[in-house]
Parts: structure tokens; C-alpha cells; sequence
């Protein structure tokens, strides 16, 4: 019984970091029908920057800051920069593009910081809390990454909802030419999405490494995951992409709990297969077959 | 004399499979002559560029003929690797070694229908992140069944005996012994050829021709009668086969079948070396693949030289592929080789206009005029469908 | 009448094809203009290479004094131009009332909700569905959808591309008449492109017809409407 509230709350707290990372993919593939699978090494960079301001003495919330920041910077610079010329051509291109900048992130970290484990600092106990003397697996990080990715898609909601500006993202993803005639600025609509969508990808990076180890390649899983979840919210949808990111981290938790963490990449690569075969428009599509 | 060239040509131009023979059997001149004169090494070498070609002609096939992306054929050569290592555990196993290798290719394909028939019958990024998520689950299997796979150690491949008759015919033809090391990589080579010739004949029949009209408008394709899905299955399960021989290959070659050895990098890489040759073109493949074996041991020297630690000196290599990548998509989307067959044609095409202005008068279709450029080989280049 | 939209030896294409081949003419202050001609005549493309989609190869387009060839299409609305494209062009995802207050965001000046109560004064139907997705609308509303966005940026000059294309005859009569409505109210002047040429010139002063590309006739919608060649050879009545 233990076991089983405790893997679910593991499966909880895993479950909001995928589907905020399975929200920046989304936001990324409703503007600009791209799969944005350097997420991952974006994300990776972002943490190391605040491991190098953890490392020179400063405090966990500056450097916290300090990677979201540089997350919003490089998002916008990667759209403007390389991804912008290959909006609009072939899909595959594109895709092999963000493939090159996975690459390319993966090295260049390598590079720097090397491609050992590095600990990452946490600013809340990683020790589960103690209710009626017995400890369960909620620890106060974990209640951090819940709280932080509510706050995160509270946010977003209201800047799309409510905002001229989410307006004109909205318009923008949805349509960009009747956008342009209506006077958005599309190009700049898209390079806010990619900042954000980064900001957000980041987010995730730094709640996978708080009070865990870190190295070029911790977030290659991750971006599978959040590419999973997405898939099962139907790819186009932040709401489901949060939902199927919730489904998925509980779904992996009782994989990693009960059968082995070994075959978790695995479990999740049979849930997404199962999906496309059964409903590849997603959980919450109408029709069971959407597209062939 | 110039009825018999009419008479070559028109062979040459007639039997598609003919011109693949005869280029595979020169190749295969060429691999015997460069493997003779070179060191075990270097032999060893050319072995892992062999069987890199073999994976990065499947990937080639089916990125660029059908449009479609796999982030798995790193872990789609691992299951042959493995599958291989599982045949081959001891100097005793007594399955030959053509059935190993065939083995290997039917369980990658068996796992190529799988992974294809849920995920590539669908146009979009679905394919791109199920191949992804093999690259990731499939150092776990390994590590997870730890008795049979070996965990982290991965399992010991035993390569069989030279037959004797191979070690005869060898001193035949060479006058020298066959190194272990060479005969490694006169298999890897020959598989090579033949893969390559299997993919070229493919690419070239109706079931390429589908691939291709996939790739390049769904709509006209379906009108055509081509089955969507049905083609794009096919290509990723032709494509996985590949990987398939090229693990087999891999295993013979490093006589280990480990996790290490499959990482997303290695994945990624192929696809970072059919990007560099040319989306679709299997010299291309051949091409990156060299680049694949031959290029790191420089970039890690220079960086060596410029005072970074050997281990970091090591991500130089993926460094350079992934620019490079990056720059060939911004750049010249025909890669390397299109490229440079892009060049070709239109010199071509220029002088046999020079050509014709000048007979003009006579013949206004001067015979030996090349074709239209009907064939532009920048079609082979990505055209992936929209939505 | 002076002329608000003058357009200069306009060329345009696609590639090695000529949409449009030296098109001159323009379009009165205050009236309804329409362009007609078949199917690949050019006069989506004209509406496009106007409104800065399309990029012009040569001539120019002049709106009321200021030079529009080589404005950039965002800038448009600002400029008090705004162009409802064919297959009217509602963002489907977005609600009634999200669509109409984009059509407010590129104009010049505030936005207030004085201008959503006159469109959905103008068009009771979206005033009763202004929290639903736009995809569920049917076609008529849809075009009063587009029509009303444009409005929310207080145009001067409309272009509205085959707003008749797929509706009912009742629903084409209904539009034409709130467009003459308009027109007359708010002194819009409209560049109406049309294959319906017959309703199109009821409610236009003028008409100019494209074939291939060029200019074939330039005349009053009345004289246009009785030249019995004209009509048999290019608009289809």
C-alpha cells in the first residue's frame, strides 16, 4: 500500500516535469510544425549555466534565474538565427536542422564543462516528509516542481487567454497569413514562442537536475518522455500535453517501481506505439484515425 | 567500332541492374587492392567505414527517397549486434556465418515492422520520435536483462574459424596470409556491396519509385493508387534491415555487442553522415561514412594540440558533424555529393548548348545530347511532404 | 470621384509564370470596384501582390497619397488598408469575439469596445456567438466574421476576395446588400474581386476585367454589364 502511494507520487511529481516539457514541444509544433527534439540539449545548457554560477559561490535562485533567462535568449536566438530560413520549406529539413543543433548543443557542452556526472544543488530538502511517522515519497523539492510547473502553466494560460499579445501568438500558430493581413508581425510571434517554449524546457531541465546529477546527456530521456506525453495529448494541444504528461509520469513511476528503471525508455516507446496504433490523434482526439 | 560504343551505351542505359553489378564488381576490385595494401588497423578501420556505409545506406534510402527520419538506427544495429553476439558466444557455435548475419538482418526487421507499421503509416514527426525512443530504451533492455544481454559489459562476440577454402582462394588471389582483422573486413565490405547493390535495385524498381512519390506529394501519390502507409512502412523496414547487417558487421568487427557502443550518438551521427553525402545517395552514405571513421582521430589531434584533455577533445568530431549538418541544411540541402552532381549536370547541360548552337544548322537533336534534366539530382534531396 | 487606390503597371508572377502583366487602373473613393475574369485571370494574385503577400516584380500601388508596393503585409491594417483573403479566412481555433478583437490589433490608434459593439451591431448573428469557436460557424458567418474583423480596423480601402465562393445565393444577396449598406455609411471604398460577375457588378460603380494577366476592359459596372461580347468572352453570363 506504501509502495503504491509512493510510486504514485513519484509518478506525480516526474508526471509535471514531463508535461512541461511535452508544453514546449507543443508550443513549438503548433507555430512552426517543427518537433523541437534540441530541447533536450537546450535545456542541458541552461542547467549548466547555473551549475557554473552554483559553482562560483552564488545563490541557487540567482543561478535558477539566470537559466531561465538564458533560456528565453537562446530559444529566440535559435529561431531567428537557423531555424527561420527553413520555415515554410521542406518538413524534413527542419526536422534534421533541430538534429544538427542536438548535436552541436551536446558537443559544445561536452567540450566546456566535460562529459562527466556533475551534482546539481537543490534548494529544498530531497528526503521525503514524514507524515504520521511513516516517510513518504514527497519530498519538498518535489512539492517545489509541482508548485513551480502550476505556476508556469497558470502563467502561460493567462498570457495566451488574456493577453494581445497571446492573441497574436494564437493567430500566428494557427494562421499565419491571416495574421500578417491582420497586422501581427508573425516573424516576431514565433521567435516569442521559441523563447518561451525554451524558458519552459528549461524550467524542466533545472527540476530534473535539482538534488541529482547532471552531464551532456541527462536530458536525451527526457525529451522522449515529453514527446510521448505530447503524442498523447494529440500533439496540437498544451492542455493535453500537460494531461498526457501526467498520465506518462505515472505510467513510467509503476514501470520504474515494479518491473525495472532499466525499461522505462522502453515502456515509454510501447505507450507511444500503442497510441499511434489505437488513436494517433491522441487521447482526446474525435476521431480514432485522424490523419494516415 | 562506334556501332559497338551505340551498342555499350545503350546497354549501359537499358539494364539498370547490369550497371549496378558491374560498379559493384569494380568496387569490389577496389576494396580487394586497398585492403591488400593496407595494415590489420587500418583494415580494422575500414571495417567500422564499411559497416557505418551499410547503416548510413539504409538510413539514406529512407530519409531521402521517402522522406522520413529514423533517430533509431543506431539501436536498430544494436539488435543485429546483439543478435549476432547471441548466435556466435562461443568458438564451438556452429551456425555459419552467412545465417548469422541473415539472423541479424530478419530480427531488425522483425523490430523494424513493429516500431514502422505503428509509427511510420503516419505522415508527420511520429517516426522521428519512436526511433528516438529506441535509441533510448534499447541500451536498457540490455542492462535490464542482465543474464542474457550481458548488462553493462555487454557480450563477447567469437569470431568463427576461417573457413579453409576462404584462406586458399585468399593466398591465390593475394599470395598472402588472411589477418583475421582482414577477413573482417573483407566481410563487412562484401556486405556492403551487396547491400548497396540490393538498396540501388530497389530504389530504381517501382517499389522506389512509390517511396519517392510519397516523398514528394502525398495527394498525387494516393491518386496514383500508391498506399500511403503501406510505402512508407516498407521503406523504414528496408531501411532497418540495413541497420540490421550493418550490427552484424559491427559485432564481427569489434567482437563486443555492449550498450556503450549504441548510444543516440551514433544514431545521430549516421544521420549527420547521409546529410553531409546527400540525402538519397548511397555514394553519398559511402562518403559520410568515411568521414564517420576517418575524421575524428584529426579533429581529436587538433584539438589534442590546442590543449584540451583528451576527453574533450573527443566531442570535437560530433562538434564538426553537427555544424557541418547544420550548415549543409542552411546552406546546400543536396549535400555534398548533389551538390557537386548538380554542378556537373548543369556544366553539361551548358556545353552540349554550346554544342547545339553550333550544329544547329544540321541536326538540331545532335545525338550523344544528354537527356533532359528531367533526372535533376536535386530532386533527391529532401522534399518532405506538407501536411 | 477621386481616386483612392491607383494601380500602376503592376507585374507579378510565380516562378518563370506571369499572374499579372502591366496592370493599371483604380478604384474611386467611396464606391465598390469590381475585378472579374475567369478562373486564373490574376485577380487573386492582384489582391495579394496589393496587399504586400505577393511581391511585385514591377509598378506600384498607391492608397490615398502614400506608396504601398514594398510595405510589408503587417503593416497594412496600420496604413487603413485591409484585405479579407479568399476562403475568408477565419482562424477557426479562435472564438468569435477573439477573431474580431485581432482584426482591432494592427490598426493605428486605441482599441475600445466601442468598435466590437458597431460590428456586432452590424451583425446580430456574432453578437449571439461571440464565445463560440469560430469552427463551428456556417459559411455565411463565417464571411460576416471576416467582413466584420476587417471592419474592427477602421479600413479605409477593403479588398475582399470572392466572398460569394461557396454560399447559398440568399447568403451572397445578404452580404452584397450589407456591403452596399456599408459602403455607403462609412464611405468604404472596396476592391470587390468576384467570379460571380453578374452580383459583383450590381453593387459596383465600376469593373475591370483581367485575362491572363492584363487589363481587357476598364468601364462603368452599367456599361460593362451590357456588352454582350464582354460578357460571352470573359464573365460568363
Amino acid at each position: 500500500m506504501q509502495q503504491l502511494l509512493n510510486t504514485a507520487l513519484g509518478g506525480l511529481t516526474l508526471g509535471m516535469v514531463y508535461a512541461a516539457f511535452a508544453l514546449a514541444l507543443v508550443l513549438i509544433w503548433r507555430s512552426t510544425r517543427v518537433v523541437n527534439f534540441a530541447q533536450a540539449p537546450m535545456a542541458m545548457v541552461t542547467t549548466f549555466v547555473a551549475l557554473v554560477i552554483v559553482d562560483a559561490g552564488h545563490s541557487y535562485w540567482l543561478a535558477f534565474a539566470a537559466a531561465l533567462a538564458s533560456g528565453l535568449v537562446l530559444g529566440a536566438v535559435i529561431e531567428r538565427v537557423v531555424v527561420r530560413p527553413v520555415e515554410g520549406g521542406p518538413e524534413i529539413n527542419a526536422v534534421i536542422l533541430t538534429l544538427g543543433l542536438f548535436i552541436v548543443l551536446h558537443a559544445l557542452a561536452a567540450v566546456i564543462f566535460g562529459n562527466r556526472y556533475r551534482s546539481f544543488p537543490a534548494p529544498f530538502g530531497v528526503r521525503g516528509i514524514e507524515v504520521g511517522g511513516t516517510t513518504i515519497a514527497l519530498t519538498g523539492f518535489g512539492i517545489f516542481t509541482i508548485l513551480a510547473v502550476l505556476v508556469t502553466m497558470g502563467l502561460l494560460l493567462l498570457l495566451f487567454q488574456r493577453t494581445d499579445i497571446g492573441l497574436r501568438m494564437r493567430a500566428s500558430a494557427f494562421n499565419p497569413e491571416v495574421a500578417r493581413l491582420l497586422g501581427v508581425r508573425v516573424g516576431r510571434m514565433l521567435t516569442l514562442g521559441w523563447a518561451l517554449a525554451s524558458v519552459v524546457g528549461s524550467l524542466a531541465g533545472l527540476l530534473i537536475a535539482g538534488g541529482s546529477l547532471v552531464h551532456p546527456g541527462y536530458m536525451d530521456s527526457v525529451v522522449v518522455y515529453g514527446f510521448v506525453a505530447a503524442v498523447l495529448g494529440g500533439l496540437d494541444s498544451p492542455f493535453g500535453a500537460v494531461v498526457g504528461g501526467l498520465l506518462l509520469g505515472l505510467a513510467l513511476s509503476f514501470v520504474s517501481g515494479y518491473v525495472g528503471s532499466q525499461l522505462v525508455a522502453l515502456a515509454a516507446l510501447v505507450i507511444l506505439m500503442l497510441v499511434l496504433v489505437l488513436r494517433p490523434g491522441g487521447l482526446f482526439a474525435q476521431t480514432a484515425a485522424r490523419r494516415v | 567500332m562506334a556501332a559497338l560504343r551505340t551498342r555499350a551505351s545503350a546497354w549501359w542505359a537499358g539494364s539498370i541492374l547490369g550497371r549496378h553489378l558491374l560498379v559493384a564488381l569494380l568496387g569490389l576490385v577496389v576494396v580487394v587492392v586497398v585492403l591488400e595494401s593496407s595494415s590489420d588497423f587500418r583494415n580494422l578501420q575500414l571495417a567500422s567505414m564499411a559497416y557505418l556505409g551499410i547503416a548510413a545506406g539504409g538510413l539514406t534510402v529512407l530519409t531521402g527517397l521517402n522522406g522520413q527520419i529514423s533517430l533509431g538506427h543506431g539501436a536498430l544495429m544494436a539488435i543485429g549486434a546483439y543478435t549476432t553476439a547471441l548466435l556466435l558466444d562461443d568458438r564451438e557455435a556452429s551456425t555459419p556465418l552467412p545465417l548469422v548475419v541473415l539472423a541479424a538482418v530478419v530480427v531488425t526487421l522483425l523490430v523494424g515492422i513493429a516500431v514502422g507499421a505503428a509509427a511510420a503509416r503516419l505522415h508527420g514527426p511520429y517516426l522521428a520520435g519512436a526511433t528516438l525512443a529506441l535509441a533510448v530504451a534499447v541500451p536498457g533492455i540490455a542492462l535490464y536483462f542482465k543474464e542474457q544481454l550481458g548488462g553493462e559489459q555487454g557480450l563477447r562476440v567469437v569470431l568463427p574459424d576461417i573457413p579453409a577454402w576462404v584462406l586458399d582462394l585468399a593466398y591465390f588471389v593475394t599470395g598472402q596470409d588472411l589477418t583475421r582483422s582482414r577477413y573482417v573486413a573483407y566481410l563487412a565490405w562484401l556486405t556492403l556491396v551487396i547491400t548497396f547493390v540490393l538498396l540501388a535495385n530497389l530504389a530504381r524498381s517501382r517499389v522506389g519509385r512509390r517511396w519517392r512519390a510519397v516523398r514528394d506529394d502525398e495527394v498525387a501519390a494516393e491518386l496514383a493508387g500508391v498506399h500511403l502507409g503501406r510505402a512508407r512502412v516498407s521503406a523504414f523496414v528496408v531501411s532497418a534491415a540495413a541497420a540490421g547487417a550493418a550490427g552484424a558487421m559491427m559485432a564481427l568487427t569489434v567482437r563486443l555487442a555492449a550498450p556503450s557502443g549504441f548510444t543516440l550518438t551514433l544514431s545521430l551521427t549516421l544521420l549527420s553522415a547521409v546529410v553531409l553525402g546527400g540525402l538519397g545517395s548511397l555514394a553519398g552514405a559511402l562518403l559520410g561514412a568515411a568521414l564517420l571513421t576517418f575524421l575524428p582521430q584529426v579533429v581529436t589531434d587538433i584539438g589534442v594540440d590546442a590543449g584540451l584533455s583528451d576527453i574533450r577533445a573527443a566531442e570535437l568530431a560530433p562538434l564538426v558533424y553537427g555544424v557541418v549538418m547544420v550548415l549543409v541544411i542552411l546552406l546546400a540541402p543536396a549535400g555534398i555529393v548533389g551538390t557537386v552532381r548538380t554542378a556537373l549536370l548543369k556544366r553539361r547541360l551548358r556545353r552540349s548548348a554550346a554544342a547545339q548552337t553550333r550544329t544547329a544548322g544540321t541536326n538540331p537533336t545532335a545525338p550523344g545530347t544528354p537527356g533532359t534534366p528531367t533526372t535533376d539530382p536535386a530532386t533527391t534531396t529532401s522534399k518532405g511532404s506538407t501536411t | 470621384m477621386p481616386a483612392m487606390l491607383t494601380v500602376t503597371d503592376l507585374a507579378a508572377g510565380y516562378g518563370p509564370v506571369r499572374a499579372l502583366d502591366g496592370v493599371s487602373f483604380t478604384a474611386e473613393r467611396g464606391r465598390v470596384t469590381a475585378v472579374l475574369g475567369a478562373n486564373g485571370a490574376g485577380k487573386t494574385t492582384l489582391l495579394r501582390t496589393i496587399s504586400g503577400l505577393h511581391r511585385a516584380e514591377r509598378g506600384s500601388v498607391d492608397l490615398d497619397g502614400q506608396r504601398l508596393d514594398r510595405v510589408a503585409a503587417e503593416r497594412m491594417p496600420a496604413l487603413g488598408l485591409a484585405h479579407v483573403p479568399e476562403g475568408r479566412g477565419v482562424i477557426t481555433e479562435l472564438t468569435v469575439e477573439e477573431n474580431l478583437r485581432l482584426g482591432a490589433l494592427g490598426r493605428a490608434g486605441k482599441v475600445d469596445g466601442s468598435d466590437l459593439e458597431r460590428v456586432y451591431g452590424l451583425f446580430p448573428v456574432l453578437a449571439d456567438r461571440r464565445a463560440a469557436t469560430a469552427h463551428v460557424l456556417s459559411g455565411g458567418e463565417r464571411q460576416m466574421l471576416v467582413v466584420g474583423r476587417a471592419l474592427m480596423a477602421r479600413p479605409t480601402t477593403l479588398l475582399l476576395d470572392e466572398p460569394s465562393l461557396g454560399l447559398a445565393p440568399r447568403i451572397v444577396a445578404q452580404i452584397f446588400e450589407l456591403l452596399r449598406g456599408l459602403v455607403e455609411s462609412e464611405s468604404l471604398t472596396v476592391l470587390l474581386v468576384e467570379q460571380n460577375a453578374r452580383s459583383a457588378l450590381s453593387i459596383a460603380h465600376r469593373g475591370v476585367v483581367l485575362n491572363l494577366g492584363r487589363v481587357v476592359a476598364d468601364d462603368d459596372a452599367d456599361a460593362l454589364a451590357a456588352d454582350d461580347q464582354l460578357r460571352h468572352a470573359y464573365l460568363g453570363f
